[in-house]
């Protein structure tokens, strides 16, 4: 059995010290072993930026593709070869600005894939500019006279967007954020954990502090119930989505692949592509 | 009797043109006639002037004609728009219920057939163009029992009430016309055929079934016209095979989908036109500087912007062999008739793999949607080559912790062998940023110049594609030489046999390998005529400027542009050689 050490590789990350990122990246690989997968049974596809990098960082299958394609890659993947554990992986940019009509379509295909978004509220890579997660007032190179536009709230949109499974989790907290994650591989279905994961460069107003003092963590909370959508809503709306947990999932929505008309368990990838004369025939006789 | 003539049925959008020439057609072919049919259609579902041309012939044809002999009409703007086309003595069937009128100058002859009485007699007035392909065919002269069969097949599934009343729409369409004129117009009557089995398709057919064939089994697209007809064959093909089609939210998740899904092993493709082709540019950059076969159909329409989307065009050759920034190695290939969109889509996954490349399929509105005979497709002609694909039986060798399988091996044909996810011998790293063998990122200068010349170096001895330019050329001194691409093959042909009819020597070269570019065979062909018209359906000339840049011989080169949304049309072709010809230049 692999163990987190099997995903890691000997690659220096080229984040600044204390980025939330190295979390991210060490419960990620924590719960790939958790969830009894080894190296080549996992894929993880990601976007461009800081974040985007992280695909690098593990030993195991990585695609570092266009900003904000990570979703369609890792749909595509899936499709072709369901045996694999696909997880996508980026930045708040990445899935909420240039990609945000990809994360809306996986969320409403559910493709059984999940969605691990680096939610830091800024543009770090291109040194400090305003993020569709910013919020209002917050002044960046970009936004001088502080940002005047409304910040997506990913969560809320996931639950209207009709997501099976909407996650939260604070990069600080690894042993939460390294069973939602499990969670979510598990999940069968588009599983999408939004992680505040701290910008130390260039975000001064959402910090590690910031974060410890208003976060709300739903484990502690015996009332809360996951199931229920509704109260899902309503906690979100109540905290200004400061929460942090398994916000909702839905375990009877089947996945997209499930759905599809004549698609099998084998996956596409290793079935024979050699059309027999029979069906050959069968498809031209249709044009006679 | 005749052995080819025109026959176009026109309307408002909805009113059954389509089905109309569908049945003629289709009973035609069956017949064994070889058939071109082209639809004049807006972007618009109801209403609208809507036409559809079928040329039918004894002999194959691969162009719409100049002219129209059998005009069918459903309203006065029908007649106004299309009357000018009939030849003299030209036949308009027409509605006798909007008062038909013959436009001055137009020397045709004129029946008003009650269509709209004689349907609504029969149960419906909607079968009104049931009446006139009844009309048409007692013109044609061509046995009735040759549409029972279609009528049947196209109706099972609303119940034989259905199909009756439509068999006794055209049954009455026939007596009526026969009644009218009894003997006195048998000029359309078409000389009796070969009787041969062959296939009538459009080329998005073609290229749907050649993809099923090639074993792809995964397509994802947005629609767009003139492009839907493949994924919609697809969605309803790809199930019995295990595949499937995404309808993604645009064209940027659409080819992103397809390099994923290649990555993994499977075989994909998606198909657009002009705009959403240009919003996929930088994803197929993605695909070159990855090695990730990709394959990518452009049926290409009337530009820019959203231009004529349902008009016919074939401008986007430079963007498809420019548009995404930075250097790859790509494959450019333009199938000229509906069999080669059939072959040609297979050779296309076959190079995306053997050259682990993007490969563009660029199709234009004519050839696409344009419904011509096939000869029957040869199932023995389906080869799949891979390439340098790892296998799922292979068993690679254990990785040393933490080393990286060398999907970028440097090597000396520019290909390395490719292992897919899931492979445990085979784990690397995939990424756009300029990278070591392994895939990690490295931007270390001396590998870039490796990796970059690695990449280029798959297509510096051409690529593995049989007859990459189209030769119909006899003649060591040609008077012409004509080259074309896509669509324009028959038309061409057309007006080269019509000009040797009077003694000037042409050849033809059509170019079906657009990247990389046939220089060697082209510039032998241009050696050998004293002139060299280029006709394309643009304005700028951008076949003509390609030629240039790689074959020169500039001087001799003549670029003839149609670019008002309509095909060529055997006689323009014709004039313009004569003109070139007699004055030297057009």
């Amino acid at each position: 059995m692999a163990t987190f050490k099997d995903f890691r590789n000997k690659i220096k990350p080229n984040w600044c010290p204390g980025c939330g990122d190295y979390s991210v990246l060490a419960a990620m690989q924590r719960a790939f072993a958790n969830a009894g997968l080894e190296p080549h049974e996992v894929a993880i596809v990601s976007g461009i930026g800081c974040s985007g990098r992280i695909s690098g960082y593990f030993n195991a299958y990585g695609f570092h593709g266009v900003h904000g394609r990570s979703l369609p890659i890792a749909q595509g993947l899936k499709l072709a070869n369901r045996d694999l554990t696909v997880v996508a992986a980026g930045g708040d940019g990445d899935g909420f600005a240039i990609g945000m009509a990809h994360t809306i379509h996986a969320i409403r295909r559910n493709v059984d894939i999940t969605y691990i978004v680096m939610d830091n509220q800024v543009y770090g890579l291109t040194k400090g500019q305003t993020s569709p997660r910013s919020q209002k007032g917050f002044i960046t190179k970009s936004t001088p006279y502080g940002s005047i536009e409304s910040p997506i709230h990913p969560m809320e949109m996931a639950l209207t967007a009709g997501a099976g499974f909407v996650a939260q989790a604070f990069s600080s907290d690894l042993k939460q954020l390294t069973g939602l994650i499990e969670a979510g591989i598990k999940h069968k279905g588009f599983s999408l954990i939004n992680v505040f994961s701290p910008c130390v460069t260039y975000n001064k107003m959402n910090t590690y502090d910031f974060f410890k003092e208003h976060l709300v963590n739903l484990d502690e909370d015996s009332e809360y119930d996951p199931s229920n959508r509704h109260m899902a809503m309503q906690k979100l709306m109540e905290n200004n989505a400061l929460v942090t947990g398994l916000i909702y999932q839905n375990k009877e929505q089947p996945s997209y692949e499930e759905m599809i008309k004549g698609f099998k368990e084998e996956p596409l990838a290793k079935q024979d592509i050699m059309i027999s004369e029979q069906d050959f025939n069968k498809l031209v006789a249709q044009f006679a | 009797m005749v052995k080819q003539l025109s026959w176009k049925v026109g309307g408002q959008q909805g009113e059954g043109i389509d089905s109309a020439g569908e049945i003629l057609s289709t009973a035609l072919n069956r017949k064994g006639y070889y058939l071109y049919g082209y639809r004049h259609f807006s972007s618009r579902i109801k209403g609208g002037h809507s036409n559809t041309k079928i040329r039918i012939s004894i002999n194959p044809i691969r162009s719409i004609s100049d002219e129209l002999d059998i005009l069918v009409a459903f309203d006065q703007e029908t007649i106004d728009l299309n009357a000018h086309e009939l030849i003299d003595g030209g036949v308009i069937l027409a509605d006798a219920k909007f008062n038909p009128i013959v436009p001055e100058g137009v020397n045709a002859q004129l029946l008003a057939v009650p269509f709209t009485k004689i349907a609504e007699e029969v149960g419906m007035s909607q079968m009104k163009n049931m009446v006139a392909v009844g009309a048409s065919i007692a013109l044609l002269g061509v046995p009735v029992d040759a549409f029972k069969e279609v009528i049947e097949e196209r109706f099972a599934k609303k119940g034989q009430k259905v199909v009756d009343r439509n068999m006794k729409a055209i049954s009455k369409g026939i007596e009526y016309v026969e009644n009218e004129i009894g003997d006195m117009i048998t000029k359309f009557r078409l000389e009796s055929s070969d009787g041969q089995k062959r296939l009538y398709m459009i080329g998005n057919d073609a290229i749907a079934l050649g993809a099923v064939a090639a074993g792809a089994r995964l397509m994802a697209a947005y629609p767009i016209t003139p492009s839907s007809e493949i994924m919609e064959y697809l969605i309803k093909t790809l199930p019995k095979f295990g595949g499937t089609v995404v309808q993604t939210e645009d064209e940027l998740a659409a080819i992103t989908m397809v390099i994923g899904a290649n990555y993994g092993g499977v075989r994909a493709l998606t198909a657009s036109s002009g705009p959403g082709i240009s919003l996929m540019t930088e994803a197929i950059g993605l695909a070159g500087m990855t090695e990730t076969p990709a394959v990518i159909v452009n049926t290409q329409r009337g530009g820019p912007s959203t231009g004529l989307p349902t008009k016919q065009e074939q401008s986007d050759l430079m963007a498809m062999l420019y548009s995404t920034h930075g250097e790859i190695p790509k494959i450019v290939i333009a199938p000229s008739t509906a069999e080669e969109c059939f072959y040609d889509t297979i050779q296309a996954f076959n190079l995306a793999e053997q050259y682990q490349c993007p490969v563009i399929i660029l199709s234009d509105l004519a050839l696409s949607l344009g419904k011509q005979t096939v000869e029957p497709l040869d199932y023995n002609r389906i080869e799949i080559r891979r390439g340098k694909l790892v296998s799922w039986d292979e068993d690679l060798p254990d990785l040393e912790y933490p080393e990286l399988f060398q999907r970028y091996e440097i090597t000396e044909d520019g290909v390395s062998r490719r292992s897919l996810p899931g492979q445990k011998g085979g784990l690397h790293h995939v990424t756009g940023i300029e990278h070591h063998p392994t895939g990690r990122p490295f931007e270390n200068p001396v590998n870039r110049k490796k990796m970059m010349d690695k990449r280029l170096a798959k297509m510096k001895n051409g690529i593995d594609f049989e007859n990459p330019v189209y030769l119909d050329a006899p003649h060591e001194d040609a008077d012409l030489l004509i080259i074309g691409f896509g669509s324009t093959r028959g038309t061409i042909q057309e007006a080269k046999e019509r000009s040797e009819a009077e003694g000037i020597k042409i050849n033809h070269a059509h170019i079906r390998q657009i990247m990389p570019f046939p220089t060697e065979i082209v510039k032998n062909q241009m050696e050998k005529a004293r002139k060299v018209l280029v006709v394309e359906n643009n304005a700028t000339g951008q076949l003509a400027s390609l030629i240039k840049m790689n074959a020169g011989m500039a001087e001799k080169l003549v670029h003839y542009g149609k670019y008002d949304g309509n095909p060529f049309v055997p006689s323009e072709i014709y004039n313009q050689c004569k003109e070139l010809l007699v004055h030297g230049h057009i």
